[in-house]
């Protein structure tokens, strides 16, 4: 399959550069289903029941596990894939999750089909969550060789995409479950179907466009910076020596307690909203608050990317636990305030900076580390997510239930977790505080370097 | 000699739309979701 590999792809002297970011954005945008994949998850329990569960129907609690296998197999790729998908290049990495996406979609409409669980765990479990992890990762260091002025705006956009996909998996697998919905289908078998193709099919254009530049090229007018800025490196990290120095660890703190704090709040805001405003947020109107906040989430991975191009990113990350702790300590006002508009923006700011986090991890990285590996790192880095996963769910829904058991009204049973949340983000404003550059003896020696 | 540049801006502009439009697409049904929460 030589047109997948990465000297196939290395592009004209003339190619332009603004046809990468779509690539990656056909991947991410994709991959990005699996914020929406509880979609599914009640249409799935009513396959044989059809109107109503029956008892040998699928449980939510069952169910849960699809999108669990999917985001644990997602670190798993992207920590073990990063240093292959770095020699062989985005093409064959991007094509390696296209077929991993969209075929785990059709053994999972297989499992449907034959009402056995285990084949979607491990179709869009196992088999779709490597393709998450491999897409994840695979333009990242493309982006950046790409856009060696601008790393920060051009590895957002992508990842903006992955924030962004599911605005179109939802509405679409909600339209196409009605247009294949019969009297004995709730159409959840032909929806896996065409979403595979059509997940395989625009992930498949992206490894299509997507080039590579060819050694030595520059964009027009970009010249290095002779002196470059202090936490910035010309130097090259080995991926494996990367993971023994305490820059690494100390990062991985850095996104481990920025996602804890956004994910426990985004998991638990339509309960949330609706508690701290009671009678005020109903249940509809809290569904728009989830999206809305999935909306500042997406912008937010643009945004605070591309500034950190220009204030660069352990100023970004600064701001980001800085306004964090003001934010989360302000959240209980507003409720007591009765201000939806207030609680709506508190939120909505902490939301963009969950996602600027994610966006602007690879930048630093880069920065730290050099480009060489910033896709090995980066897919290592990312057990932090999953990490992250596992904490912020579980102390906002703890801390609720110990709160209300102990007598704390509903409205106020949030008050604390808010607390607790601002005292991680102190945390990890230490860690970056902490952050220097790397010492020498774990560059890389210049005769040992590989050719980008 | 030298060759002649290729213009690339009708891909660029194609891409960009494969990309944007579906995107769009996406955020104006969650801003129309999103508005119950003002009413």
């Amino acid at each position: 399959m030589s047109v997948l590999d990465r000297e196939k792809i290395v592009a004209p002297m003339d190619y332009n550069r603004w046809l990468v970011p779509p690539a990656a954005l056909c991947v991410h945008l994709c991959i990005g289903q699996a914020y929406a994949f509880s979609v599914f998850n009640l249409p799935m329990t009513k396959l044989i029941g059809l109107t109503d569960p029956a008892p040998e129907d699928w449980k939510l609690t069952e169910l849960g596990w699809i999108f669990s296998i999917a985001i644990v197999f997602l670190g798993l790729s992207a920590a073990f894939t990063g240093i292959w998908l770095d020699r062989v290049g985005p093409r064959k990495a991007m094509f390696a999750a296209a077929c991993c996406f969209g075929g785990g979609f059709l053994i999972s409409a297989v499992g449907v089909a034959t009402h056995q669980l285990w084949i979607i765990y491990l179709g869009y479990g196992v088999i779709g969550g490597c393709g998450l992890g491999i897409g994840y990762i695979s333009p990242v260091k493309t982006l950046i060789l790409w856009f060696p002025d601008r790393p920060g705006m051009a590895t957002g956009m992508a990842i903006m995409g992955f924030g962004g996909g599911a605005f179109i998996a939802s509405p679409l697998s909600v339209w196409l479950m009605g247009h294949f919905k019969t009297d004995t289908d709730v159409g959840v078998t032909s929806t896996f179907v065409a979403l595979g193709v059509i997940y395989f099919v625009f992930m498949l254009i992206g490894a299509i466009i997507v080039r590579v530049p060819a050694p030595g090229w520059r964009p027009a007018g970009y010249v290095p910076a002779a002196q470059p800025r202090s936490l910035v490196t010309d130097q090259t990290v080995h991926v494996d020596q990367a993971l023994k120095t305490p820059q690494f660890y100390l990062l991985w703190w850095v996104l481990c307690l920025n996602v804890t704090a956004g994910i426990g709040v985004l998991g638990q805001a339509s309960a949330m909203s609706q508690e701290m405003f009671q009678g005020q947020i109903t249940p509809v109107a809290a569904a728009g608050f989830v999206g809305l906040l999935s909306l500042f989430n997406m912008a937010g991975r643009f945004f605070w990317a591309s500034i950190s191009d220009y204030i660069g990113r352990k100023n970004t990350y600064l701001i980001f636990f800085l306004l964090g702790i003001l934010l989360y300590a302000a959240v209980p006002s507003t409720a007591k305030m009765g201000s939806v508009a207030l609680f709506v923006l508190c939120y909505g700011i902490i939301l963009s900076m969950y996602g600027g986090g994610f966006a602007t991890i690879p930048a630093y990285l880069r920065d730290i580390f050099g480009v060489q590996y910033v896709g090995a790192i980066h897919g290592r880095l990312l057990t932090a997510w999953s990490a992250a996963g596992v904490f912020g769910p579980v102390l906002v829904n703890y801390i609720r239930q110990y709160q209300i058991d102990s007598g704390v009204a509903k409205a106020d049973a949030y008050t604390i977790t808010m607390y607790i949340m601002a005292g991680l983000l102190f945390i990890g404003f230490l860690c970056n505080l902490a952050m220097k550059p790397v010492d020498e003896r774990h560059h890389l020696e210049a005769e040992n370097q590989p050719a980008q | 000699m030298n060759g002649v540049r290729k213009d690339y801006t009708t891909q660029v502009v194609l891409a960009w739309l494969l990309v944007g439009i579906p995107l769009l697409w996406g955020v104006y049904k969650t801003l129309l979701n999103a508005w119950q929460l003002f009413q």
